[in-house]
């Protein structure tokens, strides 16, 4: 209730001006926008234009003095104070923005030559900083950028990491329950694109039962799971899901249409197919208690839109298209309502409702499925990482000098290497590999690449509980006649087992926390689970307890289990 | 005694011999030299002070240590230098020749039986059957037939010991190295191991110990041989070698010793 009360507050600003922003707002456009525009690129329209010109020119004039009639004197006793309030607000001279530039083309992303950032939403902030210097005379305002992770961003927010989200965040009930938003910049919607070759897919609805990727917690998410599709693979990432369609593991891809240009618009492996769908708006979160602010920002992204700086950025990164020209009206609630519902927003999704139907009963299924992956992903990966540990721990210690080397070479490069870039490497690099490329699925990606790190781990665990075995259990062994491997079978790797059995069980427990590095290649295991449900409920605190309850039920057992065999096989030691 | 083949191997009177010995470690000889010949269904002690190279003998014999001169023969078995490696010869002398250690190296995780029964199984080839009754039989021959199911880790150090005795009797060897195997035990348990050692030279198996027990080389042993600075100084019966010891170096040790 109260975040609902919270929203209309701000939107209670854009209504103050509702009286006259339609006609200023329409003026402005058929003056500034679409006139402009046409005189310039156009001659045949040059005369026509012109000979509009002096009535335009007094239409302006004659909505300028309305406006000043109108709006000037209660907004100057509004915005007196405002303005004052805000100019302390930003004392510092620093505004800071969060935002996501781990593969956040075209949106904000570090140029690959000059290492700038760079993007739209970079040059809309640069304006919109413009606007807000001469709006509150501040010329010394400076906008300042935070990298911080896409899906963690309304936390960032409300942590105070930073004062703006200007990130491609949807307008949607989830979201408006932890923050408010300012006018929407850019109206996007979902393309489907899919290989160039393909044939049978015309629109989203023949991917119901076919395997379609997209960006995990996006708009295009939720619209494929509200449509009831049944293999959606969901990425961290962009760029990810136009691999998987390259790679054939997927037949399409439904994201919004900005990333749809950037990552596949000149791609000849790739083609569009269908009509945009599921559209919605893209505004800058802010804080609740920012409302001065963000009704600057709505006064300073009016202002853009009026002078056509707007369509200028979204032209320069090819995202200008038809629907932007109702960004001008979606400040209005009636017109916005309008387009809202439009929209295939699931809005029965939203915070309120899911708050309502919060039970342990809802969560608990979802959750321990998810753990289900977890605790099948570890085991599968543990026994992996023991076998292939176990072999390179022989090789290091028994092989000839050039095994030996290698064996090292095995233990140093995956105990070096972040398993992250080992899971993205298996996943999404491997099958690129000339000759010994293989096309993994996800679970081969995962078991393999958990269990490749860990061996090496695993490998050393070995050697050290191998060589903690006395010489003379050797010596024993081979008195009695035994060779060096049924010695090393029957008398030391035993002894050595059990030694090791300790510290494998802290790494199993480790690697059932590490297991939720997987995500970025589209499996859902439970810390992925808890970020969706928790993300989607704000229940971050209910679920996280739920999650944490999980995860201590797999590995507290764990420890007691390896402890106790500990105990029970010590009595064979001393 | 010693002329008659008694055992159902018949060969040389002489199961182990050993030819001009060397064994170097660090360019200093431990063997420098060694001849010696031990009979069957004897008991030989090797007495001498610490570093005297007793422990390295014993373990040239079933290729433990790798020697540097010299040729070693156990039964028709022979080893060189070099040949150390020759891993059929070698695993063909461990058949023979059996050892028990100071710190009995009992597998830790085995229990008393399983301990015994493991080599007859994965060296011999027997049935499990087969290498569980005769490890019964010959746990219970050194007084454990009731610790069958013991850890090493619930028993004493004669206990252990006497474990570690019954597993190398479990191959059937024609003779036992043994190796101080009474120096961890406490004074009061040595008999036990002792006892035990008698009783096995009693049914003609061949025995080399390296001992600190002069008491008992003397009660027991056929033969005392002293090893000094890696030679042989004195070799005999032990009336003779430990009560009217001939040379120097004998007598000085025996004058440390029983103080």
């Amino acid at each position: 209730m109260t975040a609902c009360r919270r929203t209309n507050k701000i939107f209670a600003k854009p209504r103050h001006c509702l009286t006259l922003t339609p006609r200023h707002g329409q003026a402005s456009e058929s003056l500034r926008d679409a006139p402009h525009c046409h005189i310039r690129n156009s001659g045949l329209l040059k005369s026509h234009s012109r000979s509009n010109r002096g009535l335009l020119s007094f239409a302006a004039i004659l909505v300028a003095t309305l406006a000043c009639l109108f709006v000037s004197p209660s907004d100057a006793a509004a915005d007196g104070p405002r303005n004052e309030r805000l100019r302390q607000r930003l004392e510092s001279g620093v505004l800071r923005w969060g935002g996501d530039a781990e593969g956040g083309a075209p949106f904000q992303f570090f140029d690959p030559g000059t290492q700038a950032l760079i993007g739209f939403e970079v040059e809309l902030v640069d304006g919109i900083i413009a606007e807000l210097r001469r709006q509150l005379n501040l010329p010394e305002l400076k906008a300042e950028y935070v990298q911080y992770k896409w899906v963690s961003l309304p936390q960032g927010l409300e942590k105070k990491d930073f004062d703006l989200i200007v990130s491609g965040l949807e307008i949607t009930a989830e979201n408006r329950a932890a923050m408010i938003f300012s006018r929407p910049y850019y109206i996007y919607s979902q393309q489907l694109t899919v290989r160039a070759d393909e044939t049978t897919i015309r629109s989203v609805e023949d991917c119901k039962d076919r395997p379609i990727a997209t960006l995990s917690g996006s708009a295009a998410n939720r619209f494929l799971t509200k449509m009831g599709a049944t293999r959606i693979s969901a990425f961290e990432g962009q760029i990810e899901p136009y691999q998987e369609l390259a790679l054939s593991r997927v037949d399409a891809v439904l994201l919004d249409l900005p990333i749809a240009v950037y990552n596949a618009g000149s791609d000849k492996r790739f083609k569009f197919v269908g009509d945009r769908v599921g559209s919605g708006f893209y505004g800058i979160g802010l804080r609740p208690d920012d409302g001065d602010l963000a009704a600057a920002l709505d006064e300073a992204l009016g202002e853009m839109m009026r002078s056509g700086r707007i369509r200028e950025i979204y032209s320069k990164w090819q995202l200008w298209n038809v629907d932007q020209f109702e960004l001008a009206s979606a400040d209005r609630p009636a017109e916005a309502a309008g387009l809202r519902n439009k929209t295939d927003e699931p809005q029965s999704g939203g915070a309120a409702v899911a708050t309502q139907n919060w039970t342990f009963r809802a969560y608990a299924p979802l959750l321990l499925e998810s753990a289900g992956v977890t605790v099948l992903l570890s085991c599968l990966s543990m026994a992996v990482a023991m076998a292939i540990g176990l072999i390179v721990a022989v090789c290091r210690l028994y092989g000839p000098a050039p095994v030996r080397l290698l064996a090292l070479v095995y233990v140093e490069f995956f105990r070096g290497t972040p398993l992250l870039l080992l899971l993205t490497f298996l996943y999404f690099g491997w099958a690129h590999v000339p000759y010994i490329g293989v096309d993994l699925s996800a679970w081969e990606a995962a078991v393999i690449g958990f269990g490749l790190n860990y061996a090496a781990f695993e490998a050393e665990i070995y050697r050290s509980s191998i060589m903690a075995v006395p010489r003379g259990q050797w010596e024993a062994a081979q008195a009695l006649g035994m060779t060096e491997v049924t010695a090393f079978r029957r008398v030391i790797f035993p002894q050595a087992f059990r030694t090791a059995l300790g510290p494998m069980t802290n790494d199993f427990v480790a690697m059932f926390k590490d297991t939720s590095l997987v995500s970025v290649i589209a499996i859902v295991e439970l810390t992925q689970r808890y970020q969706i449900l928790a993300r989607s409920s704000l229940k971050f605190v209910e679920i996280g307890a739920l999650t944490a309850a999980l995860y201590l039920a797999m590995s507290v057992p764990l420890g007691h289990l390896a402890r106790y065999l500990e105990d029970r096989w010590s009595v064979g030691h001393k | 005694m010693n002329t008659t083949t008694t055992t159902k191997n018949a060969g040389p009177e002489h199961l182990v011999e050993l030819t001009n010995l060397v064994k170097r470690y660090h360019g200093r000889a431990i063997l420098d030299g060694i001849s010696a010949r031990f009979g069957r269904g004897q008991i030989t002690a090797m007495i001498g002070p610490s570093g005297g190279g007793k422990s390295t003998l014993l373990r040239s014999i079933n290729g433990l240590n790798t020697i540097d001169g010299g040729e070693v023969r156990v039964g028709e078995h022979r080893f060189r230098p070099g040949q150390a490696t020759d891993r059929e010869v070698l695993q063909a002398v461990r058949r023979t020749v059996g050892m028990v250690f100071q710190d009995f190296q009992l597998f830790p995780h085995l229990t008393a039986l399983g301990n015994v029964m493991e080599a007859p199984q994965q060296v011999a080839g027997k049935s499990r059957t087969a290498a569980e009754a005769h490890a019964r039989e010959l746990l219970k021959r050194v007084g454990l037939g009731e610790r069958c199911d013991h850890y090493p880790s619930q028993l004493s150090g004669g206990q252990k010991q006497r474990v570690a005795i019954a597993r190398a009797l479990a191959m059937e060897p024609q003779v036992l190295l043994c190796d101080e195997i009474t120096s961890a035990l406490d004074p009061e348990l040595k008999h036990e191991v002792l006892d035990v050692l008698a009783d096995l030279r009693d049914d003609g198996l061949t025995i080399l110990m390296v001992t600190h027990e002069i008491g008992f080389a003397r009660r027991a042993a056929d033969r005392v041989v002293v090893l000094a600075e890696g030679k042989i100084v004195e070799e005999g019966p032990p009336e003779q070698v430990i009560d009217r010891p001939e040379t120097e170096r004998t007598q000085r040790f025996l004058k440390n010793v029983l103080g």
